[in-house]
Formats: structure tokens, C-alpha cells, sequence
């Protein structure tokens, strides 16, 4: 019997994850044994300092490159850098999550398990303590996302797929009002979720299948062996492209790109809006992530095949976003297309094949969390008895009401609109120069026109804020708390800091715009 | 005759242009701009918890920059190379457009620096008092020091990127600082006007940058200066009359100078500041810089010298014919930089002079602007000549002041601007042919006409008998605070055209071109017999005026003959603007508003409407329902697998 050999494994380059990973079940434990009035600031401090300590960890290990645990991980600059973003975007989101000040309570459901609509849910709605869950739950998903963009072959990546995706599903049960639309959303994201992850199981069998065909060589369904895969396989190539679709459409699924973005409105009204912020900035971050890798290593030798098809669900993302955001009512539902027209920007970064498409997706993600986290946290504040007024029409006037939240929340959808001196336009700049290099003019030219469609609603929101009368059902603004004015100043001046001196994050981008294969 | 006038060009190479670098105390200059800047910003920025002190701080900014000023300049002084350069960071880059975020300290731009500030804090410590009464006081002083920063960056770039930048900002605070007292409605439109015609010169001036890009591929000083001789004769005077149109615009020269006069509608001390002292001196200090480029064209540099001598006929004759105080010295203004134009033009040595003549009208202008002020001041806002009358008596200080300017705008011996103007005018005449004699005549005319009209507004304003409107019983002299600056600056009036006249042309042959040889030819009259002639018809106009209007003067409007009528009228340049440009102007744009309804609109609207009725549409697929979700996802799927296996299959390849 021979004996069982380990693989090595560098707890170092593994640390991020592996604190995320602790600070979950330390947060299990802390729901379990501390008592109930000091869990909440118990677990805030325990998830900030896991972030900040895997930030930390990031940092220290900025110049590592390599493969580690066997070959499921890799530890890259693409890695290191989408994990930095989405801790840090994460850190902005917990502190959403985290505010106890502007509603009594926090966002969240004392008790989930409380009937909806019921006595007592109303009772539970007027300010006992948000349920304690989130956090450990929160640090669940992070965790999963700092696997899934450094996961370096497919059952990892479904793994952590998995493992980011059902926090998620919990998380946007937990509104403290309107549960039953927060819990349909919930459940609808759920099956659709599950529907998608089967997709790219099945993917992932078809791949398995068509690397067995690589002479003097094993199947397997790592990066490397798929790459190679690709040229020297004698399988039928129906295998490697079938399974390419199927791969494509689970992770297309997280990116909310159409066909496969139906859920993505329904689920970011639905949930409570510091989730919907995690969601639009963390999950963005992780999906592309994935993307950039499997499209960028694993199928990089058949580029050829996988572009015309993914450019046209680019093109048909950003019209479908953007058309769609036209007529919409609500501003979290108008969120959530104009996110579904960035999914389509974003592709065409992870279209451009070279360093600076590469390098151009990371800084889009990373800026886009910053101005989307921010609109989500002035949604929060918006709010009258019944919690959140989210309608358009309610938003009329509310530059009168309180200028300085209308100006931040002006300056953020100029950002989403791409007028200079904001992120919005260095990062487009970003995405789209590489792909005019590429040859990819077609989808620049798309990228363009919807954008031009897309600042419509976004200007529509800044006239009616700025230009209507105040009416009697225009909501105040509510100070916000330290938490959430954290959070803000961080989003806002993150958003005009990229957008005047970008420099910096671009070097760092392409600094770290190379793979490990 | 077009080619053979191309074909004359190309004069000289230049020598090469090498600007040192700015370190030790120079290294600072930056400050100069960063000061005013600051200070405009906190004004801006505190509102109205800056009311009580924010005069003061306006007024602080540019002394300190005055003080800098002229530590720089002592420093500079004592260089070999007398051009230093200080490059800050990199303005723009993008593709081959490399734009220098850079400043450059030498004798040209410090003199400019200290008559900016110097005459600016003098202005700035008036309009204290002057504005006292005005809610807007803080708002007047911030834009007042944003404009002593714009200029300042202007005098200051390293290139003609920065140039424009400050261009722009001085236009800017022109713009804001005429139309200060907004609520009058000719304020408003002397804003805009001066606006809308400063952009036709600004666009020129743009162009001209284009070019320099288009053809050097640089806009720094020494790069283009040191490329000029690689061009084309034919570029070389387009790019000159380009940068022309655009010094034009600034300087208020004709065919540009229509605004300058309606600018008076601000308050006095921007009048003094921005449109008398500096601003509209701006297109000289672009001319002088930019000497490698229009003394490398013999026809372009007649151009200037024919603009010049033009406009400073044009602007005696108007300012003869006007009534109202501040638009007499507007005018007045229009024809000093006439002359200013007509030596930049000349080129060589009177590139020189003409800087000489312009800080001292920097002097007595801004000496006259205040004075006017301070008898509207007391006269309760009255402005017509033709309702003062005998206020030497009352406004003593004011009075000997004014008196002092005026004598030094006609150029009377020993006052500074015989010193200044005199020797233009002899250089005028060393030109070569028959242009000489042009040239000369025009300009000794203008020295007569500018004797009688400015003595006709001293003699109207001061002395003969009272024609005062009946609200006015005693006219009192100004404050303190408002007449300090008028000694100083009248002291300026009498001595520094001497100072300035031996002093500045050899300060300034350390900057590139400026150092050229006073004239290659004789006068065409000698020189003596010039300098006897000058100080005659001064004499005659300014004892012609005496002699008219010692007893005072009719206080309504008289039937006039041909020339006085044209000149009331502007010499019809107002009309033909009308004519020519705003009229075609309003029909174009009824045309295009029209197309712009029917066409463009009828376009953009259809397909407004047809986005929104696509969402609206597209929006019902969006059911809330899994199952159709669902659905689509998979209908998705289906599609996206056949579109991947159509690609391997070879069709859509």
C-alpha cells in the first residue's frame, strides 16, 4: 500500500482566504456563546479586522506567483488584485451592512423565521436588532469569491462558486421590510442559481471529457491541462465547445449578461440594499474574475471561436441594459440594469486578448464597485416611515430637500454616465482602447451608442431631482451614521480620485495583468 | 503681388533658444499663480463668513505676490542666463501632444509680473474703499485676485498651452468682473458682448496653436521659437495672423475693438486693472513673446504695424467725440495700445519700446481710471463730462492727480509718457520707403489728437464753470484709502517713464528678440526736428481743446457734422458689425433652429421614442415569474451552445 502524499501547501499565498474562512466560523461560534446585546458589535469588529487582516495579507504577498495546494489555486497578480478589490469593496459593504443609526436596527430581520406580514413581524420591524447572521454569512461569501478568482481548475471554481453563492441566497432573505418580496427574490435567485450552477457542471463534465484525448496525458479539468488541451486534443471539438457554452452561460449567470441577467432586477430590489450593493460590487468583481481567467488561460488557444459569440452577448447585455433602464420606476431596479449595461462593457474588456484588456477589466471592476457601493449607500438613505422610498417619482425635489446628498448621488450617476474627471470615463477609456486595438471596433462602437441610451435614465434621475418641485411625498434625507458616511466618503472620493489621477491603480493593474499558468 | 510679398519673407535665423532651469529661490515662482489662486478660492469657498475680512485677504494675496515678485526679480538679476524655466508636471499627454505643465521667469514676463502686481495691489487696496458699499464686496474681490492669478499664469507659461490657459482665465474673469452688477441689463450684455468677441479672437489664437502642434509638434516657447525658421513662409504668416487675431480680440484692436469700450460698464477699478492696466495688454505681451515668429515675416509685421497705427487713429477720433468720462478713457486706452501694436510691429528695437509704453500706461492709466472713479465717486455715480465742471476746488487730491496722468498721456516733457510714446513715434518713422512717412504721420497725428481730446475731458471734468445735474450740492473728495493709490500711481505717471525708458530695453535684451538694434535705417527727419514736431502738435491740440472748451460746454447732445457724427457712432464699426455679422448671424440661426426642430430634432425624438417603446416592450418579458425566467435562461443556453457549435462547425466563421 503506498503511502498517501500530500501535496504542499503555501498557507502564506493562502492566508486571505483561509482568515475569511476562520473569521466565518469564529462568527458562528461568537452567534452561539455571546450574548445576544454584545453580538452585534462583536461580530462588526470580527469581520472588520478578518478584512483588514487579509487585506494585509494581499498586501504582503503582492509579489507572490505561483501555484499552490496541488494545483487548485493560483496565486497570481490577477488574483491578488481582484482579492484586494473585493475585500476592500467588502469593507465598504460591511460597513453598509453594519449601520445601525439610519434605521433602528440595522437593514436586517430580527427573526427570519417570523411570518411575514404577521402582528409580530410588524412588532419586530419597529427596531429590534437586525439578525447577527449577516456577518459570519458575509464572510462565508467573501471567502468563496477569493477562491473563485484564484481557483486555478474547474471543480475548485465550482466549488467556490458554490460556496460564495448560498450567504448570497440567505442574505437577500434578510430585509427587515417588504420580507415577502425580499424573500422572493431570495428563492428566485436561489432555483435560477441552481439552474445556472448545473449548467456549468455539465460544462465542466463535457470539458473533462474532450482533455482525454490529449496523447501521453491524463484528463483533467486544471487550467493547464484544458490549455493544452485545446490544441493537441483528438477529441471531438463538440466536447471543448459545448462545454465552453455551458461553462460560459454558469459564469455569465453571476455576471448578470443577457440572455441569462432576468433575475438580477428582481433580486437587487428585493434584497436589503446593503446586500444589493455587495452583490453589484463583490459579485462583479468575482464573476469577471472567474471569466478573465477561464477565457484568458484555459481557453486562451481558441480565442478565435469564443469571441464573435461572447461579443454578441456583450452587445445584447449593454442594449438590454440600457433599453431596458429607460422605463424603469424603481431606483434599485434602475441600479440593476444599469449594472447589467456594465456587465456588457466589462466583457468587452475580457474580450481585448492583450495585458491592457486585462489590465483595463481589473481597473473597470474595481472602479465600478466604488461609484455603485456609493449610489447604494445614499439609496439607503432615502427613506421615509416605511423604510426606504425607492420609487423615482418619490426622488423628485430631493435637490432641494438635502443639495448635498443630491449632489453626491448627481455625481455618482455622472460617473455611471462616463463624463470626464469622474471613474466612469477613465474606466470605459480603459476597457475600450484595448479593444479598438484588438480589432474589436464593432463592440466599442456598441459600448458607445448604449452608453449615450444609458445616460438617459441617469440624467432623468438628476432633472427630476434637481429641476422638480419638492412635493408632500418627497422623503427626507436621513443623516447617516459614522458607518455608512464611511462608507460614502470612501466611494465618492474614490470615484473622482480614479477619475482625475487614475495613474496609480492603472499601474497597478498592469503591474499585475499576467497569469500563472 | 501675393507671392512677391511671400517670397520678401524669411528674414534672419534667429539664434538658438536655451532656457535654464529655475532652482533656489526661483524654484518658488509657482507661488506667484498658487497665492491669488488660494485666495480666490477661500472667497469663493467660505461665502459669506468671508464678508468681514475677505477684502483684506484679496488685498493681502497680491501684495504678497508683489513682494515675491520682486524678490524673483532681484534674483534674476543677478543670472547669466536670464531665462529660467521651472517645470512643474506634466500637463497633458497624449499621443505625440506632450504638454509641459511649466513656467518660465525671465526679464519679459517679471516686468509684467511686477506691474501686475504693483498696479494690481494699488487697485486692490482702492477698490477696497470704492466697493465699501456694496453687498458683493467679498464675491468682487475674489474674482479680482482669480483674475490677478490668471494673468499671472499667462505672463508666466512656458508655453503656449499655459498662455491659454491664463487667456482663457483672464477672459473668464473679464467676463465676470463687466457683468459684476448683473442686474443692469447693459452690464449683462456688455458682458456677453465682450464674451462673444473675445472668443473670435481666442479661436484664432487656438488655431494658431493647432498649427505650432500640426507643424513643430510642440507648444513650448523655446521649441517653437528655435523651429520657426523650419516653416514655410506662407505658414509662418498664417500663423502669425492667427496669433494676431486672437492679440487683437484680447487688446480690443481693430477689427476686434468694439467691446472694449462697453467693458466700462463694470466697476471702476476692474476698468482700471483689467482693461486699461493689463489685461488688454495681454496681446502685446503675446506679440513680444512670440517676436521670433513675427519678425521672421516682413508682410505679417506690416500687418501689426498697420492694425496698430489704425486702430490708434481710430481711437482718438471716437474718444474725441465721446461724452462719458470712462468711455473717453476706453477709447484712449483702444489708441495707447495702438501704439503699443504699431511698435511690436516694428520689430527690432521697438519691440522694446513698446513694453516701455505699455507699463507706463500701466501707470497713468490706471492713474486716470481711479481718478474718474473717485469724481464719480463723489458725484454721485454721474459719468457724463458734460455735468462735472469746476471740481478742481472740491477734489483737490483727485484733481493734481489726474492732472498728473494727463499730462503724461499726451506725452508732455518731462512726464512719462514723452519718454514712452516719443520715441514710437521715431521709430515709426525709421522705416524703410514711403511707409515710413505712413507710418510716422499716423502716429504724430494720434500724438495731437490724443492732446485734445484727453485735455477736452481734464478741462470739462475740472474747470471752467458747474454744470452739475441739481441733485449735487457738495462734491467731496474720496477717503483716504482712495486716494493713496492715486498719489502713488500719479507719482508713477511723472517719473517712471524716465526710469523705465533708460532702465527697460537693456533689462529686456536678455529675453530672446527683444535685444535687436533700435532701427537699421536713419528717420527719415532728423531726429531732434521729430522730437520738436511731437511736442508741438501736443502742444497745439491740447491749447485747441483749452481754447474750445475752458468756458464749458452745451449739457445736451449739438447737431454735428460728418466726422463728429461717425465718430459718435464708433465710425460706424458698431454697424457694420451689425450689418455684416449679426444680421446673416440671426438668419442662420433661425435656419438652423428651424432644421434643428424639424430635422435633427424629428431624428432624435423618433428615436427617443423608439427606445422607449422597445423598453416599454421588453419590459413585459420581465414577468416576475420563475418558470418564464427560466425559460429564457434556457432558450439562452440553446442558443449560445448553437451559436459555439455553429462557430466550430465553420458557419459564421
Amino acid at each position: 500500500m503506498s503511502e498517501l502524499k500530500l501535496p504542499s501547501i503555501d498557507y502564506a499565498a493562502l492566508a486571505p482566504i483561509l482568515i475569511m474562512l476562520g473569521a466565518a466560523l469564529v462568527g458562528i461560534l461568537v452567534e452561539a456563546f455571546v450574548p445576544r446585546r454584545l453580538r452585534n458589535a462583536v461580530q462588526l469588529g470580527l469581520a472588520l479586522v478578518a478584512m483588514l487582516a487579509a487585506i494585509v495579507m494581499v498586501i504582503l504577498n503582492a509579489d507572490a506567483r505561483l501555484i499552490t495546494i496541488g494545483g487548485a489555486i493560483a496565486v497570481d497578480g490577477p488574483t491578488l488584485f481582484l482579492q484586494g478589490a473585493i475585500l476592500v469593496l467588502a469593507v465598504m459593504a460591511l460597513l453598509l451592512v453594519g449601520e445601525r443609526t439610519v434605521e433602528r436596527g440595522g437593514a436586517f430581520v430580527a427573526h427570519a423565521a417570523v411570518t411575514a406580514e404577521s402582528a409580530e413581524d410588524r412588532r419586530q420591524a419597529e427596531g429590534v436588532g437586525g439578525a447577527t447572521e449577516v456577518y459570519p454569512l458575509m464572510s462565508f461569501a467573501i471567502a468563496g469569491m477569493l477562491i473563485f478568482v484564484a481557483a486555478n481548475d474547474l471543480l475548485t471554481m465550482f466549488i467556490a462558486l458554490e460556496v460564495f453563492s448560498l450567504p448570497l441566497y440567505l442574505l437577500c432573505a434578510l430585509a427587515r421590510r417588504r420580507r415577502l418580496l425580499s424573500q422572493e427574490a431570495a428563492l428566485k435567485y436561489f432555483m435560477l442559481g441552481a439552474y445556472a450552477s448545473a449548467f456549468f457542471l455539465f460544462g465542466v463534465a463535457l470539458i473533462y471529457g474532450f482533455t482525454s484525448g490529449i496523447p501521453g496525458r491524463g484528463a483533467g479539468v486544471d487550467f493547464a491541462t484544458v490549455h493544452a488541451a485545446v490544441t493537441d486534443s483528438s477529441s471531438s471539438p463538440v466536447l471543448l465547445f459545448a462545454g465552453m457554452a455551458l461553462l460560459a452561460i454558469g459564469l455569465l449567470f453571476k455576471a448578470a449578461a443577457a440572455p441569462f441577467h432576468v433575475w438580477t432586477p428582481d433580486v437587487y430590489q428585493g434584497a436589503p440594499t446593503p446586500v444589493t450593493g455587495f452583490m453589484a460590487a463583490c459579485t462583479k468583481v468575482a464573476a469577471f474574475g472567474a471569466l478573465l481567467r477561464v477565457f484568458h488561460v484555459a481557453f486562451a488557444g481558441a480565442s478565435w471561436d469564443f469571441t464573435p459569440v461572447l461579443g454578441a452577448i456583450a452587445v445584447l447585455t449593454m442594449l438590454v441594459g440600457a433599453v431596458l433602464a429607460v422605463t424603469q420606476t424603481d431606483i434599485k431596479r434602475l441600479l440593476a440594469y444599469s449594472s447589467i449595461a456594465n456587465a456588457g462593457y466589462l466583457l468587452v474588456g475580457v474580450l481585448a486578448p492583450s495585458r491592457e484588456g486585462l489590465s483595463g477589466t481589473m481597473f473597470y471592476l474595481a472602479a465600478y464597485g466604488f461609484s455603485v457601493l456609493a449610489a447604494f449607500a445614499v439609496v439607503t438613505l432615502v427613506r421615509d416611515a416605511d423604510g426606504e422610498a425607492t420609487h423615482l417619482s418619490r426622488w423628485a425635489g430631493l435637490g432641494r430637500r438635502s443639495p448635498f446628498f443630491a449632489a453626491i448621488f448627481t455625481f455618482i450617476l455622472l460617473a455611471f454616465a462616463g463624463i470626464p474627471l469622474t471613474s466612469g470615463f477613465t474606466s470605459k477609456f480603459a476597457v475600450f482602447g484595448p479593444a479598438l486595438e484588438a480589432n474589436q471596433a464593432w463592440l466599442v462602437i456598441a459600448g458607445v451608442l448604449t452608453s449615450m441610451v444609458l445616460a438617459f435614465p441617469y440624467l432623468r434621475v438628476v432633472v427630476m431631482m434637481w429641476l422638480s418641485e419638492p412635493g408632500e411625498s418627497t422623503p427626507t434625507v436621513t443623516v447617516p451614521g459614522a458607518l455608512t458616511s464611511a462608507a460614502l466618503v470612501i466611494g465618492v472620493v474614490a470615484t473622482l480620485a480614479l477619475g482625475v489621477v487614475p495613474g496609480p491603480l492603472l499601474d497597478l493593474t498592469t503591474g499585475a495583468a499576467e497569469f500563472v499558468r | 503681388m501675393v507671392e512677391q510679398i511671400l517670397t520678401i519673407a524669411q528674414s534672419e535665423p534667429a539664434e538658438a533658444v536655451t532656457f535654464a532651469t529655475a532652482d533656489g529661490m526661483l524654484g518658488s515662482v509657482w507661488l506667484l499663480v498658487a497665492i491669488p489662486l488660494v485666495s480666490a478660492a477661500i472667497l469663493l469657498l467660505l461665502g459669506k463668513r468671508a464678508d468681514r475680512w475677505g477684502h483684506w485677504l484679496g488685498v493681502g494675496a497680491i501684495g504678497a505676490a508683489f513682494l515675491l515678485g520682486l524678490t524673483y526679480f532681484f534674483q534674476l538679476r543677478g543670472l547669466e542666463n536670464k531665462q529660467v524655466e521651472l517645470s512643474l508636471w506634466d500637463f497633458m499627454a497624449v499621443g505625440n501632444l506632450r504638454v509641459d505643465f511649466g513656467l518660465l521667469f525671465d526679464p519679459l514676463a517679471a516686468v509684467f509680473v511686477l506691474l501686475i502686481t504693483g498696479v494690481g495691489f494699488l487697485i486692490h487696496l482702492y477698490a477696497v474703499e470704492y466697493m465699501a458699499h456694496d453687498a458683493g464686496r467679498r464675491l468682487f474681490f475674489a474674482y479680482f485676485n482669480l483674475f490677478v492669478a490668471a494673468m499671472l499664469l499667462l505672463v508666466l507659461g512656458n508655453n503656449y498651452v499655459m498662455l491659454y490657459f491664463g487667456w482663457e482665465g483672464v477672459g473668464l474673469a473679464s467676463y465676470l468682473l463687466i457683468s459684476f452688477w448683473y442686474g443692469r441689463p447693459s452690464a449683462a450684455t456688455a458682458g456677453k458682448k465682450a464674451f462673444l468677441m473675445n472668443r473670435v479672437g481666442d479661436a484664432g489664437l487656438a488655431i494658431g496653436i493647432f498649427i505650432m502642434f500640426a507643424m513643430l509638434g510642440t507648444t513650448q516657447y523655446d521649441e517653437v521659437f528655435n523651429g520657426v525658421g523650419s516653416m514655410t513662409s506662407t505658414t509662418v504668416l498664417v500663423l502669425g495672423l492667427l496669433l494676431l487675431l486672437g492679440a487683437a480680440g484680447k487688446s480690443g484692436q481693430f477689427p476686434l475693438q468694439a467691446w472694449l469700450p462697453d467693458a466700462m460698464e463694470g466697476p471702476t477699478p476692474v476698468s482700471a486693472l483689467i482693461h486699461a492696466a493689463t489685461m488688454v495688454t495681454a496681446g502685446v505681451y503675446l506679440i513680444a513673446r512670440s517676436n521670433a515668429i513675427f519678425s521672421a515675416n516682413e508682410t505679417l509685421q506690416l500687418v501689426v504695424v498697420s492694425v496698430g497705427a489704425l486702430t490708434l487713429l481710430m481711437g482718438c477720433i471716437i474718444g474725441a467725440a465721446k461724452d462719458d468720462i470712462k468711455r473717453v478713457l476706453a477709447w484712449s486706452t483702444v489708441s495707447q495700445i495702438g501704439y503699443m501694436f504699431l511698435g511690436v510691429g516694428l520689430g527690432g528695437g521697438a519691440y522694446a519700446l513698446a513694453i516701455v509704453h505699455l507699463l507706463a500706461h500701466g501707470f497713468f492709466k490706471a492713474n486716470m481710471f481711479l481718478g474718474a472713479g473717485s469724481v464719480m465717486h463723489g458725484m454721485n455715480d454721474q459719468v457724463d463730462i458734460r455735468r462735472f465742471g469746476g471740481l478742481s476746488k472740491y477734489m483737490k487730491v483727485t484733481w493734481l492727480t489726474f492732472m498728473m496722468g494727463w499730462l503724461a498721456i499726451i506725452g508732455m516733457f518731462p512726464f512719462s509718457g514723452y519718454f514712452s510714446k516719443e520715441p514710437i513715434i521715431v521709430a515709426a518713422f525709421e522705416r524703410e520707403g514711403w511707409t515710413a512717412w505712413l507710418f510716422g504721420l499716423a502716429a504724430l497725428l494720434g500724438a495731437g489728437l490724443t492732446a485734445f481730446y484727453m485735455t477736452r475731458l481734464f478741462v470739462l471734468t475740472f474747470h471752467g464753470p458747474k454744470r452739475w445735474t441739481e441733485d449735487i450740492e457738495h462734491p467731496h473728495e474720496s477717503p483716504k484709502l482712495m486716494t493713496i493709490p492715486l498719489i502713488l500711481l500719479a507719482i508713477g505717471s511723472v517719473g517712471a517713464g524716465f526710469l523705465l525708458a533708460t532702465s527697460v530695453p537693456d533689462w529686456l535684451t536678455a529675453t530672446n528678440g527683444l535685444g535687436g538694434e533700435s532701427g537699421e535705417h536713419a528717420p527719415v527727419l532728423a531726429h531732434w526736428l521729430l522730437t520738436a514736431l511731437s511736442l508741438l502738435v501736443t502742444v497745439l491740440g491740447a491749447g485747441l481743446a483749452w481754447f474750445l472748451f475752458r468756458g464749458g460746454t452745451a449739457t445736451e447732445p449739438q447737431p454735428a457734422g460728418v466726422v463728429v457724427t461717425a465718430a459718435r457712432r464708433n465710425l460706424y464699426t458698431d454697424a457694420f458689425n451689425e450689418a455684416v455679422f449679426e444680421k446673416p448671424g440671426i438668419f442662420l440661426t433661425r435656419a438652423l433652429v428651424f432644421l434643428d426642430n424639424r430635422g435633427v430634432d424629428g431624428l432624435v425624438n423618433g428615436l427617443a421614442a423608439a427606445v422607449g417603446g422597445g423598453s416599454g416592450r421588453l419590459r413585459r418579458l420581465q414577468t416576475g415569474f420563475v418558470r418564464s425566467y427560466a425559460t429564457s435562461i434556457l432558450t439562452g443556453a440553446l442558443l449560445v451552445v448553437a451559436a459555439f457549435l455553429a462557430v466550430q462547425a465553420g458557419w459564421l466563421a
